[in-house]
C-alpha cells in the first residue's frame, strides 16, 4: 500500500488543482465581481454593493429570464418527447443495429456545435435548402420566415441537445428488465398501463438526467439565439455574453451569471432530494 | 376429451427460427391438479408455460383453456398467472403495492382492495412486510410476494417457472410443502416447471417428463418413477442400473433373458420375441448386496460376482459403486437396517468381493434404444 501513496497524491492533487484552478476560482471570482461596483476606467471598482442584483430585479432582465426558462422548458420537453421513443427503440433494437444508431446519436459530437448551427442557418434561410426544396415541390409560392424566429431557435437548441437527452434515456431503458413488463402484461396490464405504472416509473432517474443535461445547457445557448434568433430572442446567455463583451458591465455580467450558477444549483439538490426519497425504499 | 380438462394442448408445435422447441405436444391438465413438466433445461418445458400464459405463439396446434381457443387472446385476457423464475418484482412498488397491481386493473378499490391483498399476505405469511419494497426481501420472501402477487388475483391456472431454483437447499424443502399447502388450500390448478426430479416427485399429482420437445411420460409420480416408459425417463427421473440382456425364452409375461451368462425368469408388460435385445432396469435401492460368507451355494449360483469399487457414505444410506466381474459398474443405495443383523454395519470397504442381485418384480424392462 505504501508504495502507492505517491500515486494516489498525485492523482487526487492534480485534479483538484485542475478543479481549483479552472472551476472553483473562476466562479469565486465571478462570485467577488458580481458585488462589486462598476468601475471608470477599469471593468470594476473595489467597493461592495449588491446594486446589480438589485438591477436584475428590473422587469426588462426578469422577462429575460422568465423567457429563457420557458424556451429551456420547452426545449427539454420536446428533447424528451423525441428522445424517449428514440432510445426506446434503441434499447430494442439488436445488438449490431443498437451500435449504428448509438453512433447516429454521437456522431454530431465530432463536429462543433457552433459549426452545425450555422450548417442550420443555410437550412433555414431565406434561400436556404429547405425553402429551396419546398419550391421546388410547389408546396409553397413564396420563401417561409424560417430563420430569426422563437421556433428556430428551439430547433436549434432541440438539435444541439437531444443527445444529451437520448443517452441518459437509453441507459435507463437498457438496464429496464423485460421480464417485469411481462409481468405486467401477466397480471392484466395493457401498453398503456405498461407504460404508465411500469416503464416510465423505472426509467425516472434517466428522464431526470436528460432532463437535467438539456435544461441547464439550454438556458446559457447564447450562440443559438444568436444565429438563429437573430438579435430577437435575448436569453439569459446573451445577456452574460452582452454585459461581458458588448457593454462591458463586469459586475451585472457576473451577477447575471451567479444567479444562473444559483438557480442550476438549486434545480440540482432539487434532483437530489428527489433521488434520495426515491432510493430510500431500496436501502437495506 | 375429457370434461374436466381446463387446459387442453392439442398437437401444439413450436419453432424458433429452425429450431423446434416443441413438437407436437397435446397434454391435458385437469381442474385443480398439480401437474410438472419435468425435464432438462432446453426440453420446451418452459415454452410451454409461456404458451400458455400468451408471451409466445403456437406456430401450429390448439390450446384451450377451460374450452376456449387462446391463440388470439393477450396475456392479459387470460385468466392465468405466472411466477416466474426471478419473480418479477417491481423494485419501485412496496409488497403491498406488487400483490394490489392484478386487482387494482381489475377495478377492486379501498377497502375491498385492502382486504384481498392483506389476505394474499397472510397466505404467504408477510402481512407485516406490506410497506416494503422488493429490494430491503430475502430471495425466500420475495418468492413469496411473486406468490401472492399471483393467485391474489385467483386465476385459473397458476404457471410457476422453476421458482425455487434460486432458493437454497432447506429453504427450497419448506417452499416445496408450502406451495403443495398453498396449492390444495386454493384449489387452483398448478402448472409447475423444474428440471429437479425429486422436487418434481415429491409435489406433484402428475409429473410429465419432456425430452427435445416433446413429452415422454405422463403419468403420476409413481408410474414415472416405478415403471418409466422409456430409457431416458428411467434415467432422468432419478438414479437408475441399466443392465443388458437377451430374450432367449418367450412366454409372455415371463420371459427368460441371457444377463451376464445367467437366465433371469422376468415379467413384462411389453411383448418382445425371441433374440431381443432389452435393458434391464433396476434402481440403486432394489439392489442387493450380498458379502462373500452370505448366503448358500445354491443361492450364490444366481447372483453375480462384483467388487465394491467405491464406498459414499450418506447419513442414513450407504452407496456403493459395485463392478461387475464383467465390467458393468452399478451404484447401490443399502438403507441401515436394524432387525438385519448382518447388515447392521455397512462396513463395507473399497476392493471387498460381494454379489448381487436384485428385488424381482421390481426391475423394468425395456427395448434396447441404440
Amino acid at each position: 500500500m505504501k508504495t502507492r501513496e505517491p500515486f494516489k497524491w498525485v492523482a487526487v492533487g492534480t485534479i483538484w488543482t485542475w478543479l481549483a484552478l479552472f472551476a472553483l476560482l473562476p466562479n469565486a471570482m465571478v462570485l467577488v465581481a458580481s458585488v462589486l461596483e462598476r468601475g471608470q476606467d477599469q471593468f470594476f471598482a473595489f467597493a461592495f454593493t449588491l446594486a446589480s442584483y438589485r438591477r436584475l430585479l428590473d422587469p426588462l432582465y426578469l422577462s429575460v429570464l422568465l423567457d429563457s426558462l420557458y424556451l429551456a422548458a420547452l426545449t427539454t420537453v420536446l428533447c424528451l418527447l423525441i428522445g424517449y421513443p428514440f432510445a426506446y427503440l434503441l434499447a430494442q433494437a439488436p445488438a449490431r443495429r443498437r451500435a449504428l444508431l448509438l453512433l447516429l446519436v454521437i456522431i454530431p459530437f465530432w463536429t462543433s456545435s457552433l459549426v452545425r448551427t450555422y450548417a442550420m442557418v443555410i437550412l433555414l434561410k431565406t434561400n436556404g435548402l429547405i425553402n429551396q426544396m419546398l419550391l421546388g415541390l410547389g408546396w409553397i409560392s413564396e420563401p417561409l420566415e424560417l430563420l430569426y424566429t422563437t421556433p428556430a431557435v428551439i430547433a436549434g437548441m432541440c438539435y444541439a441537445l437531444l443527445p444529451f437527452m437520448i443517452l441518459p434515456l437509453y441507459a435507463a431503458l437498457e438496464k429496464l428488465d423485460r421480464r417485469l413488463i411481462e409481468a405486467a402484461h401477466d397480471l392484466g396490464a395493457g401498453r398503456v398501463t405498461i407504460f404508465r405504472r411500469v416503464i416510465i416509473p423505472l426509467t425516472l432517474p434517466g428522464i431526470i438526467a436528460g432532463a437535467m443535461l438539456t435544461f441547464l445547457p439550454a438556458l446559457g445557448m447564447f450562440y443559438v439565439a444568436d444565429l438563429l434568433g437573430g438579435a430577437k430572442t435575448m436569453l439569459v446567455g446573451n445577456l452574460i455574453r452582452d454585459q461581458f463583451l458588448a457593454a462591458r458591465d463586469w459586475p451585472f455580467g457576473s451577477a447575471a451569471s451567479a444567479m444562473l450558477t444559483g438557480l442550476m444549483a438549486l434545480l440540482m439538490w432539487a434532483y437530489y432530494q428527489s433521488s434520495r426519497r426515491a432510493n430510500r425504499g431500496a436501502l437495506p | 376429451m375429457k370434461s374436466d380438462a381446463v387446459i387442453e394442448l392439442r398437437n401444439v408445435s413450436k419453432a424458433y427460427e429452425r429450431h423446434t422447441v416443441l413438437r407436437n405436444i397435446n397434454l391435458q391438465v385437469r381442474a385443480g391438479e398439480f401437474l410438472t413438466l419435468l425435464g432438462p433445461s432446453g426440453c420446451g418445458k418452459t415454452t410451454i408455460l409461456r404458451l400458455l400464459a400468451g408471451f409466445e405463439q403456437a406456430d401450429s396446434g390448439e390450446i384451450l383453456i377451460a374450452g376456449r381457443d387462446m391463440r388470439a387472446l393477450p396475456p392479459e385476457q387470460r385468466h392465468i398467472n405466472t411466477v416466474f423464475q426471478s419473480y418479477a418484482l417491481f423494485p419501485h412498488l412496496t409488497v403491498f403495492e406488487n400483490v394490489a397491481f392484478g386487482p387494482r386493473l381489475q377495478g377492486v378499490r379501498g377497502a375491498d382492495l385492502q382486504e384481498r391483498v392483506l389476505e394474499a399476505l397472510r397466505m404467504v405469511k408477510l402481512e407485516d412486510y406490506s410497506a416494503r419494497r422488493p429490494g430491503q426481501l430475502s430471495g425466500g420472501q420475495q418468492q413469496r410476494v411473486a406468490i401472492a402477487r399471483a393467485v391474489v388475483n385467483r386465476p385459473l391456472v397458476l404457471l410457476l417457472d422453476e421458482p425455487l431454483s434460486a432458493l437454497d437447499y432447506k429453504l427450497r424443502k419448506a417452499m416445496q410443502i408450502e406451495l403443495k399447502q398453498l396449492q390444495r388450500r386454493l384449489g387452483i390448478t398448478f402448472i409447475f416447471v423444474t428440471h429437479d426430479q425429486e422436487e418434481a416427485l415429491s409435489m406433484s399429482d402428475r409429473v410429465a417428463v419432456m425430452n427435445a420437445g416433446r413429452i415422454e411420460q405422463l403419468g403420476t409420480p409413481r408410474q414415472i418413477y416405478e415403471t418409466p416408459e422409456n430409457l431416458f425417463v428411467a434415467r432422468f427421473v432419478g438414479e437408475i442400473n441399466t443392465l443388458f440382456g437377451r430374450v432367449v425364452a418367450v412366454d409372455p409375461p415371463y420371459y427368460d433373458i441371457c444377463v451376464h451368462e445367467r437366465i433371469v425368469r422376468l415379467k413384462s408388460k411389453f411383448i418382445f420375441a425371441s433374440g431381443d435385445r432389452v435393458n434391464i432396469l433396476i434402481r440403486p435401492e432394489d439392489l442387493r448386496i450380498w458379502r462373500e460368507h452370505e448366503g448358500s451355494d445354491e443361492e450364490r449360483a444366481t447372483l453375480f460376482p462384483a467388487a465394491v469399487e467405491d464406498v459414499v457414505y450418506k447419513g442414513s444410506t450407504v452407496d456403493l459403486i459395485i463392478r461387475l466381474d464383467n465390467g458393468d459398474r452399478l451404484s447401490t443405495t443399502q438403507f441401515f437396517n436394524e432387525d438385519d443383523q448382518a447388515i447392521v454395519n455397512l462396513d463395507f470397504q473399497p476392493g471387498e468381493r460381494v454379489f448381487v442381485d436384485w428385488v424381482h418384480d421390481w426391475e423394468v424392462i425395456l427395448p434396447h434404444e441404440d
